[in-house]
């Protein structure tokens, strides 16, 4: 028995802002594998919900005609990892959210609630981060687009105002074509678990395969909120794909992340982590890009 | 005969098809809810507690405080059974609430709402007002002068300490060429993670209060919450329904009083108690966290000239289970490995932490962690081979414990090592993981364990049962002894087969116990359940079968010696004939207008004695060292449980097992907050228990060797399967690595701390390469 004190069900996104707007305390609920959790926790107890779960419209993923690739913010996790589109251009994202909690979580969760929420450790979070996604909300006063990186305000804290809701992320073509990318979530089980840090990078190569055009690379738990190592991808533009140049890539993540001391991993482990996951994620994503490794 | 065979379990369709009913489904739905409020610090006194705010909240019936228990009943919850020598009782030190506070979540005040939502709320409106004193969590910092005192009778908070001194250890230490092999091996709490969390309600029915309950031992509790009332004991009745899971925390009172003393005190209504998962964590029981110290002084020649332990058991705030726990590990070191000079010394100490009780291998687990991490560096301090040094030191076939006169009567584990080697191909493997380099790394390794199966001669052994013919020859069999999962009804049933001579489907096992109905029995703890009903089970079918062969004699007219049971049906032995069904027989016997008969037999086996079960554990592990992660490849037990009842579920008691020693190895501890005392990873989440893909394939194999001292042949393997295999997977991690991992678990944390420490992990450092 869950302490809820009004359910609200949005029957369209207009419904829903209207609703949001008449409810001004109210919280808005998708798949509720967080926000149930949270209730019953007590830390929203007694709150009135706005239900979302019924805009089919904010379900799937579309190709748009400049060819950004559209996910519906209410689209599942396990519909993400098996939708055709993701698995040909950002197959990374599927493989990441496709580590989310166990079967019944993938199925009900949402990658819009993951990223709402606000937690640095999301499983989507850091891969949407390394592919410059666009996050669209949709409000009283129209649309907004705002980049994944200035969503995040602080922990628990994005950039969502009254009367709002998020109805899709957007990947711009720019930020997928030509990429490979590789996700490694770093958790203490295989399964049912909540990232330590988790890594995702992404790498455009030259021509012959010998250049790392571009690399990008985000982190969960490196920091209060998902961040970039923007220090590290600047150092690896332009590097030949070499043993060295990895390692030297990965070993430079220490200037950007900032992890934290706590009883879930120390700050050294942390930072240990975050060098050894850059590496291998790269590594992977040369590979995934049809590249080799020289040593 | 079913003994032996692979036979269906009785509630095997039940439970598949969701028709089992649980405590929670049993309870009417007009009961009150009742939440506990648990203490927010770790050491001192409630000096009030505001529930105006709490009782305004609609739902809610009453907030009862640690400042309404008026008659101070204390009460131990240890389930034991009650010892009539008051010397050997367990410490009562429990109240239902609390003033004096000993631990973070201790048990302080109680709402009974209308519903689950109004207690909550009414839990978050309760202020609390406390003056709070210094706390300890550290075990040794528990026992230093000066140190934060939790029982007043207890100084030091050393609840006992217990020794065994065998030959002399200083004298032995002075032969020279001795190497001094030394080290620290500790264990954390753990949490047993029965699926069903504890819970239980009572009402009254008349003047007596009924309680029904998740637990192993209704007996017991009913004993207890007589106690804890102040309350003739058969003024309570306790039914024990099926349970989802216990592992030892239901082998304690948990709250049953407390659910008890609130219907009493709301005038006998009905009231449920369902303990959320943060709080079965953090206010029932856990695993007692076991420091050990170890020296063993070994000739060259591989065999040990002394020894030395000292275990230091954290109890936690309350004295539950107590000292048992470590005392039985203890017990077992200078037998596992004998030798001629060995010194003991364990102590139980308070600290103000999450109380410690049962749990499967009841210490044994922690002692065997202990013993085998130290055995494998012996081996590899003297340059031996592991399994080696093992075979040439474990207990010799014959040996005879002069305390409980349990005897060895099988090369048990000569037997098990080869089958284990056998099933794994060790020796080809381990050649090939000697000396590897390079980031990912493979290792195999093996642990063995000492375990016995019941508690004669510390604690009384009995078994009682019951049986009633039915009109169609169908029997009823009760027993005090508790089906919990594992699967203890089938193997009565199979049993009671055999010995009465019925087809097993004519055997119906009452699974649910109630106290006044069910024969006394004492439940299900060690891991007992099979070897001590097997006696009463034996017994009372034999007496069954002779009153149903002496009433066949008045039918058949032929003398009881000529005839048998076989099968449901009444045989003249002499030339094989099928004289009646025992149907016909049952039926005869009930409605018989000349001599009408309730066939019946009950009674008591006295057990005055134990059996060992040994065993070992198998396990290859993969290491990637950068990534401080073990990854288990392959993982095997071999058993010695004597005849094997039912080899399915033998298998599946073990596979069970093994998952528990798989987390408790790799990835299970429960942290407490050095600021303030709070367990911080209450929940299924940051408590890392195992998961399905943390799993290999399970493998169990057994050695068959018939306990001479069972109805049965049977002997334990309830606890036996987990409690070698952390410390196999241990081993098999330092032959990957050559690291020695001394605290378990084996998991990153530790990992990169002792690569570190060891070398194969740099530093990092910031900046370019």
């Amino acid at each position: 028995m869950y302490d809820i004190k009004a359910l609200y069900e949005a029957e369209s996104v207009p419904h829903a802002i209207q609703l949001l707007l008449e409810h001004p305390e109210a919280q808005i609920i998708a798949g509720g594998s967080d926000v149930l959790v949270q209730i019953r926790e007590g830390k929203r107890a007694g709150k009135e919900l706005v239900s979302i779960y019924g805009l089919d419209e904010l379900r799937g993923v579309t190709l748009e005609e400049d060819g950004t690739l559209r996910i519906g913010s209410l689209t599942s996790f396990s519909h993400i990892t098996r939708d055709p589109l993701i698995q040909r251009y950002i197959n990374v994202l599927g493989q990441a959210v496709d580590q989310v909690g166990g079967p019944q979580i993938r199925n009900i969760g949402t990658i819009g609630g993951n990223t709402c929420n606000g937690v640095t450790s999301a499983d989507s979070a850091s891969t949407l981060f390394a592919w410059d996604a666009v996050i669209e909300l949709t409000g009283p006063d129209g649309v907004r687009r705002v980049p994944i990186e200035a969503f995040y305000i602080k922990a628990g804290q994005v950039d969502l105002r009254p009367g709002e809701l998020q109805t899709g992320i957007l990947i711009p073509k720019a930020a997928y074509e030509g990429y490979q990318g590789h996700y490694i979530k770093y958790a203490m089980r295989n399964a049912m678990d909540i990232a330590t840090t988790g890594c995702s990078v992404n790498v455009r190569l030259s021509a012959d395969r010998q250049t790392m055009e571009d690399v990008r690379i985000a982190y969960g738990v490196a920091g209060p909120i998902p961040m970039r190592a923007r220090t590290a991808e600047g150092a690896a533009k332009g590097q030949p794909t070499t043993r060295q140049a990895v390692r030297s890539f990965a070993r430079t993540v220490l200037e950007d992340v900032n992890p934290r001391d706590s009883w879930r991993a120390a700050k050294d482990f942390r930072q240990h982590l975050a060098v050894t996951l850059a590496e291998r994620a790269l590594t992977e994503s040369i590979l995934l890009a049809g590249g080799v490794i020289h040593e | 005969m079913y003994v032996g065979k692979k036979v269906t379990r009785v509630d095997a369709y039940d439970k598949v098809m969701g028709r089992t009913k649980y405590t929670d489904d049993l309870c009417d739905k007009g009961a009150y809810v009742a939440r506990i409020l648990h203490a927010t610090i770790a050491n001192g006194l409630v000096t009030s507690i505001d529930v105006s705010q709490a009782e305004q909240i609609p739902g809610v019936v009453k907030v009862f405080t640690c400042f309404d228990v008026k008659e101070k009943h204390y009460f131990a919850t240890a389930g034991h059974p009650w010892s009539t020598d008051e010397e050997h009782q367990d410490v009562a030190d429990r109240l239902v609430l609390t003033q004096r506070v000993r631990f973070y979540g201790d048990d302080i005040a109680a709402v009974v709402a209308e519903n689950e939502v109004a207690a909550d709320q009414a839990l978050r409106a309760i202020r609390v007002e406390y003056e709070e004193y210094p706390f300890v969590l550290d075990v040794q910092e528990a026992m230093k002068e000066g140190a934060p005192q939790l029982h007043e009778d207890y100084p030091h908070n050393i609840l006992k300490h217990t020794s065994i001194r065998k030959g002399s250890y200083e004298e032995a230490i002075q032969e020279p060429g001795l190497i001094k092999v030394e080290g620290w091996y500790e264990t954390p709490a753990v949490q047993h993670c029965h699926i069903e969390n504890f819970i239980c309600y009572a009402e009254m029915v008349g003047e007596r209060i009924k309680v029904v309950t998740s637990t192993q031992i209704p007996h017991i509790v009913r004993r207890v919450v007589g106690q804890a009332l102040g309350l003739p004991w058969g003024s309570i009745q306790v039914i024990k329904p099926y349970i989802g899971g216990g592992f030892g925390n239901k082998q304690d009172v948990l709250y049953e009083p407390l659910c008890a003393w609130l219907c009493v005190q709301l005038g006998g209504h009905l009231v449920k108690l369902d303990i959320p998962r943060e709080d079965t964590f953090v206010s029932t029981r856990v695993r007692h966290a076991i420091r050990n110290h170890i020296v063993s002084w070994v000739r060259p020649d591989g065999t040990f000239a002394a020894r030395k332990l000292e275990s230091f058991s954290d109890q936690g705030a309350y004295a539950s289970h107590g000292h048992s726990i470590v005392a039985k590990g203890m017990g077992a070191f200078p037998q596992l490995y004998p030798c001629d000079n060995v010194e003991c010394d364990a102590y139980t100490v308070f600290t103000n932490k999450s109380v410690a009780g049962a749990m499967r291998g009841y210490g044994i687990p922690q002692a065997m962690w202990a013993v085998e991490c130290h055995t494998e560096e012996v081996a590899a301090r003297l340059g031996m081979d592991p399994i080696e040094f093992r075979r040439k030191n474990l207990m010799p076939v014959g040996y005879v414990d002069p305390f409980s006169k349990n005897e060895l009567y099988s090369d048990t584990f000569n037997q098990c090592i080869d089958k284990g080697i056998e099933a794994t191909d060790y020796l080809r493997k381990y050649e090939a993981y000697q000396h590897q380099t390079g980031d990912v790394r493979r290792g195999i390794g093996m642990a063995v364990f000492w375990y016995n199966t019941a508690v004669w001669p510390i604690s009384l052994e009995t078994s009682s049962c019951r049986m009633v013919l039915n009109q169609d020859g169908s029997i009823q069999v009760q027993l005090g002894e508790t089906e919990i999962g594992q699967g203890a009804d089938t193997a009565y049933a199979q049993m009671a087969a055999d010995v009465v001579g019925i087809p097993m489907d004519m055997v119906h096992v009452v699974s649910c116990q109630d106290t006044d109905v069910t024969p006394f029995g004492t439940g299900a703890y060690a891991s007992r359940q099979t070897y001590t009903a097997g006696f009463s089970i034996r017994q009372t079918g034999q007496l069954l079968k002779e009153r149903i062969l002496s009433y066949a004699q008045e039918l058949t007219r032929m003398p009881p010696y000529n005839l048998d049971l076989v099968e449901g049906k009444i045989v003249r032995i002499t030339d094989g004939r099928e004289l009646m069904t025992l149907g016909e027989l049952a039926t005869q016997a009930l409605y018989s207008l000349t001599h009408s008969q309730h066939i019946t037999a009950e009674s008591t086996a006295q057990i005055k004695s134990n059996a060992y079960s040994f065993g070992c554990t198998f396990a290859e592990v993969e290491v990637d060292i950068p990534m401080c992660k073990v990854k288990l490849l392959d993982v095997v037990n071999v058993h010695d449980a004597g005849s094997i009842i039912n080899p399915a579920l033998a298998e599946a008691q073990v596979h069970g097992g093994m998952s528990m020693g798989i987390g408790f190895g790799l990835s299970e501890k429960m942290l407490f907050d050095p600021k303030s005392g709070r367990v911080l990873n209450n929940n299924l989440l940051d408590y890392k228990l195992s998961t399905f893909m943390d799993h290999p394939r399970l493998r169990a194999f057994f050695v068959e060797n018939p306990e001479p001292t069972s109805a049965f042949g049977t002997k334990a393997l309830g606890e036996p399967p987990t409690c070698s295999v952390a410390p196999a997977i241990r081993n098999a991690v330092y032959q990957a690595t050559g690291v020695f991992v001394n605290e378990a678990p084996v998991n990153p944390h530790n990992l990169f701390r002792r690569f570190t420490e060891e070398g194969l992990i740099e530093k990092e450092a910031p900046g370019h390469v």
